[in-house]
This record gives C-alpha cells, sequence and structure tokens, in this order.
C-alpha cells in the first residue's frame, strides 16, 4: 500500500501555457462537445441534449486537462478512472470521449441506434473509456470507492473521479458511499456533482430538496468546494486544488458544480426546463449557430 | 411442565449451528477456506457490511487486516465497492446476510457486478430457514430473487467439505457467484462419501432402487440421514447432491429422473424458484412428464422460534421427510 504522505500524480498541465492559455484552450473543447453533443441530439430528434450541454465544462475540464489516460489504449492501467454515474449523460460523455480520442468522431452518428456502441444510457460494456454501467441512479459513488482501495491497495496512483448529479443526491446509496470513502480516507476519490437544479418530475427543491449541499458534504468530512460550474476558470482552480491535496490517504474531494441546462444556446437556456428536452427539426441548425456565435464571440472579446 | 426431562427450545439454541448434537463439526470453514485461498491467490480480497463475525469472515480479516474492507451496515456500497475493487482485477468476497444481498442490494449486485460479469463472490449468511428470528432474518426465497440474474452463479453447499472446496472455485472462476453460507459449528457430513465438489457439477451419493432424491444445501445432508431412515422401512433411497444451483447440471440430474423411481427434491428454501422449480424446469424442457414431489419451505412468512421446531414444523426434519416419503409410496 502506498504511503501515507505520498501525494498523486498531478494533472499534465502543459507546460509553457499561460492560465488564459489554459482556459481557452479548455473552453475549445467544451466548445467541441457540446457541437459533438447537439448532432447526436439531433440524430435521435431528442434525448439529453440539455444536461450535456450544461455539463459540457465540467467534462472538458477534466478529459481536456486533469484526467491521466491513454487514447489509443482505453484499459491502460495506470490511467485515472472517470466513472459516469449518470447514465444519462452519456450523450456528453461520449462527446467527451471523442474529444479526447478515445473514440472516432465519426461514431458518434451512432448515438442511440442499433448495435451502436453508444447507448443511450452509458454501459461499460459497449464502448471503450466507459468504466462502469450507470443509469441506475446513485451507483456510481460505492463503485468509486471500491476502485479507489482497489488502486490503493494494488499501490497505484491513480486517481478515481465520479461523475454525478444532484438527483443522485436523493438515493441512500450516494450518502452510504459519501461516509464509506471518508471512512476509509480515500485521498484518490473526486466526485464532481452537476447541481443543475432539476430532476425528471421538475426542479430538485420541488421534487426532493438536497440543499444545503455544501455543508452535508462537508459534514460527511469530504474536502468541498462549489464553483460555477459553467466558468472553466473556476472549475480549473477548484480541480487543481484537489489535485493538489489528493494523497493515497486522505480526505476525498468533491466539487459541486452549479451548471445551467442547455448552457451556451439561448434558445435552450431560455426554453422550459426539462429533463427530456424537446427540440424541433428546424431547430437544431439554430442551436449550432447560436452556439457557435456564442463562443466565436466570447473568443473574440 | 415436562421442562425437568425435556428442555425447552429457545430462538437462540440453534442460531450458531443447525448441527445435530454430538455430529462431527468444523468451525468457520469458509473463513479459514478463504484465508487459504488467499495465500494462493493475492487478488483475493474481504469484505463484509457489519457483519464479519456472523459470517465467518472475522477470520480472514485476523489474517490479513490490509486485503479486509469493512464497509459499515450499508449494503449497497458493501456491493458496489465489491464491484469497484473488481474492477481494479482484484477478486472479492463481499459477506452479509442472505436477506440483505437479496433483497437490499440486488440493484447493485445486478448492474455492477453481473452485468459486466465481474468476479465479485457474494457470500450470504442465513440462507433459506437458519434462525429462527423470523422473516427479517430468514432468507427463504433468496435463490428464487438470484436465479433470475444473468450471469450469476449460484451454489448451495451442503457441509463444511462442500465450503473448502467451493470457495477456490468461486475464486477461480469468471464473474459472480453467490454461496450460501453455512456459518459457525458447520457439520461434515460429505468426507464419508466419495466426493469432491466440483463447480457446476452434481454428483451422485449414493444409490437406490425406490426413490431417488434430488438435493441442494444443508438438505442433502438430511436427506441422506432420511435414506437411512426409509432403509429400516425396506426403502432403497438414492442421493443425488446438486450444490450448483445455477448453471445447474441437468445431465446428471436428468439421467436419475428418468427412471420409474419416485423422484424427490429436498431444499432449504421455498417451494418457489429454487430447486425444485429448477428440477421441475429442466424435467419439462426435456419432455420427461415425470413427477416430482418437492420438499421445501411454503410459500409464506415462517414463524420465529428454535430452528429444531421450525424444521419440523415445515417439513425439512428427516422425520417429516421420511413420512412424506412413506405416505407417497402408500
Amino acid at each position: 500500500m502506498a504511503s501515507v504522505d505520498e501525494l498523486l500524480h498531478q494533472p499534465g498541465k502543459i507546460s509553457g501555457e499561460s492560465t488564459s492559455e489554459r482556459t481557452a484552450r479548455v473552453q475549445a473543447a467544451a466548445f467541441r462537445i457540446r457541437h459533438h453533443a447537439l448532432n447526436m441530439g439531433e440524430v435521435q430528434g431528442q434525448g439529453y441534449v440539455g444536461q450535456a450541454l450544461g455539463a459540457a465544462d465540467m467534462f472538458a475540464a477534466v478529459y481536456a486537462d486533469q484526467l491521466r489516460f491513454r487514447a489509443d489504449d482505453p484499459a491502460w492501467e495506470e490511467r485515472d478512472r472517470f466513472l459516469l454515474s449518470t447514465g444519462h449523460y452519456a450523450i456528453g460523455h461520449y462527446a467527451a470521449l471523442a474529444e479526447a480520442g478515445i473514440i472516432p468522431v465519426t461514431e458518434l452518428e451512432t448515438y442511440g441506434s442499433d448495435n451502436s456502441r453508444l447507448p443511450m444510457s452509458g454501459m461499460s460494456t459497449y464502448t471503450p473509456g466507459m468504466e462502469i454501467s450507470g443509469g441506475s441512479l446513485g451507483h456510481g459513488l460505492s463503485i468509486a470507492v471500491g476502485a479507489a482501495l482497489g488502486l490503493r491497495y494494488q499501490g497505484s496512483d491513480a486517481r478515481v473521479y465520479n461523475f454525478l448529479s444532484d438527483g443522485e443526491l436523493d438515493e441512500g446509496s450516494t450518502w452510504e458511499a459519501a461516509m464509506g470513502a471518508h471512512h476509509h480516507q480515500l485521498g484518490n476519490l473526486t466526485a464532481m456533482v452537476d447541481i443543475n437544479a432539476l430532476q425528471a418530475d421538475g426542479k430538485t427543491v420541488t421534487v426532493l430538496r438536497t440543499e444545503p449541499v455544501t455543508e452535508k458534504w462537508e459534514a460527511f468530512g469530504w474536502y468541498t468546494q462549489r464553483v460555477d460550474g459553467n466558468d472553466v476558470g473556476a472549475l480549473l482552480a477548484a480541480f487543481d486544488n484537489a489535485a493538489a491535496q489528493a494523497a493515497a490517504v486522505g480526505r476525498p474531494s468533491v466539487v459541486l458544480c452549479d451548471t445551467k441546462v442547455g448552457r451556451g444556446v439561448p434558445l435552450l437556456e431560455d426554453r422550459e426546463k426539462a429533463h427530456f428536452m424537446r427540440i424541433e427539426e428546424h431547430e437544431w441548425q439554430l442551436c449550432r449557430e447560436q452556439l457557435t456565435a456564442g463562443f466565436e464571440g466570447k473568443a473574440a472579446r | 411442565m415436562s421442562t425437568a426431562t425435556t428442555p425447552k427450545l429457545k430462538t437462540s439454541a440453534m442460531i450458531a449451528s443447525f448441527a445435530d448434537p454430538g455430529q462431527k463439526t468444523k468451525s468457520a470453514p469458509f473463513g479459514h477456506a478463504l484465508v487459504k485461498a488467499a495465500q494462493d491467490n493475492d487478488k483475493i480480497v474481504g469484505l463484509t457490511a457489519d457483519l464479519g463475525k456472523y459470517t465467518d469472515m472475522h477470520i480472514f480479516a485476523q489474517a490479513f487486516p490490509e486485503r479486509f474492507f469493512q464497509m459499515g451496515m450499508a449494503e449497497q456500497l458493501l456491493f458496489g465497492a465489491a464491484a469497484g475493487l473488481a474492477e481494479t482485477g482484484l477478486v472479492p468476497f463481499a459477506s452479509t446476510y442472505s436477506v440483505f444481498a437479496a433483497r437490499r442490494a440486488y440493484d447493485f449486485l445486478c448492474l455492477d457486478a453481473a452485468e459486466p460479469n465481474l468476479n465479485v463472490n457474494i457470500v450470504g449468511g442465513l440462507p433459506g430457514l437458519t434462525t429462527g428470528y423470523g422473516p427479517s432474518h430468514q432468507a427463504t426465497e433468496d435463490m428464487a430473487i438470484f436465479r433470475g440474474m444473468p450471469n450469476l452463479t449460484i451454489v448451495d453447499p451442503c457441509d463444511s467439505l462442500d465450503i473448502e472446496q467451493a470457495v477456490p472455485q468461486l475464486a477461480a472462476s469468471e464473474g459472480p457467484t453467490y454461496l450460501r453460507l453455512l456459518r459457525g459449528n458447520v457439520p461434515t457430513v460429505l468426507d464419508e462419501y466419495d466426493y469432491t465438489f466440483e463447480l457446476g457439477r452434481a454428483k451422485v451419493l449414493r444409490g437406490g432402487n425406490d426413490v431417488v432424491f434430488i438435493a441442494s444445501g444443508l438438505m442433502t445432508m438430511r436427506a441422506l440421514q432420511a435414506a437411512e431412515a426409509l432403509a429400516a422401512h425396506h426403502v432403497d433411497v438414492a442421493v443425488v447432491h446438486a450444490p450448483t444451483i445455477k448453471p445447474f447440471d441437468t445431465a446428471t440430474v436428468l439421467a436419475e429422473l428418468n427412471t420409474d423411481r419416485l423422484a424427490v427434491t429436498l431444499e432449504n428454501h421455498s417451494m418457489v424458484g429454487g430447486l425444485f422449480e429448477t428440477v421441475a424446469s429442466a424435467v419439462v424442457t426435456a419432455g420427461l412428464g415425470k413427477r416430482v414431489v418437492p420438499v421445501a419451505l411454503p410459500d409464506e412468512f415462517l414463524d420465529a422460534g428454535a430452528l429444531p421446531t421450525l424444521h419440523e414444523r415445515y417439513g425439512l426434519s428427516v422425520q417429516r421427510i421420511v413420512a412424506q416419503v412413506l405416505a407417497e409410496l402408500a
């Protein structure tokens, strides 16, 4: 087992890169992830596009900046593990896997189709780079606890990231795992929670109140940060903080990310929020144009 | 009051063991077998959900403290984490009571361990009717629940020898497994027969011309005892032990059933969804048209009380088996 004070590996920033260059690089990745997600949504005519757009900056921050992996060898033993608990966010995850070069961009158009490696809800047995079969919500963090224990026991310095949503905070198992991670001092584990305040039946506040979320995680003993999950600079700073205190034995960390469903596409940002967002056939191109205009406008500023 | 000659049986009287008085037993065979297997295989790790002492996992925890993970009274975490450990290449054995594994953690076992076909080994204490605590602890339908789970291997061992021989095979087999644990002082029975446990195989323990018993779990012990008792009634009974419930050794069992002998299944489980229905579906699928008599627990929530009382009440005792067979033959 690794020693108590041993620090785990640090995310690989590109040497010589300034903070603003780094942020711009990750923002560009997030833009492409959003673009991929819209294209995938158009194939199905619907889908969890709103969630993918909302979480794109989170996916970009980890895949373009934090995670250690080999695109041509998804099963590389020393890789960091990224566990998608929220299975229906697969559309965003596939976009990130394509951005990372783990699956080809051209394959994205098969999303949700018969015989595709990219089913609507993410499954480890279908997709390279998909570590677990999420979708039955509240599983990911428990599996992450086992993966973190197993990696630490075997002397690996790989880290485990678990992506979950605020809806999954309804599940008791999430809190079993939160206790377990703290009890076992899994300093190699980082959870990232997409707080879009929306669930299948409506706003989180009307379905089952989860707030105060920050205080809950703190009370469970986690190193807790809460950021604007659509602010790439803030996300990178939070993940850097988590990485800086990551250790084989230490506090697990959580980055609570407040995000906006449909982020980056004003048409969808302003639409009535729904778990399964309806987008008309003629609107997809408009969405892409708005996304591009917003990104180029921001880049020009 | 007859308590001077017959001590009143209490619920706690037989919680630790269902062994008959004076019977040869072995202490904590699972725990010792897991230690032995772990000495040969450094990938084996152990977990429990606050029931280490009650599932014989404490033996492993003492021998390999760095390979033992206490997950607390949190069964969803227990089996989710077991899947996570298996994802990193380890071979976890995760113990709790059968009721909690089957009823509380099914979704986690199904999706986290079985769907990706991971080598997660579920160890369930108090299977069937092996405690007098009532329905909260009596896993009378655990096999019925688990048989529907694809990829899962289910083992219902008879005795300490079965457990000792099964553990390394469960560790070596791919995919998830469920062991119906017999804990504490476990009878040693099968050493008197020419028998070795082979995962996926049923074995004929003794031949007989009039009746054939197909049994699993502790009911194989009762079947052997009943066969002896029936000999006194000039009834010649064959006993087949089928410890692997899934995948089931259909060939061996059907070969034994396809005769004129009275066929009886014996299981420590509800009549619904266990050994009887496994055998019945094999018989029907093969088009045998053979009648099969079940010795099994009724499809109801069972009483609390002393185990010998309950086994007698629900038909698992040797005396009740003998009576049922004689009635069938009459």
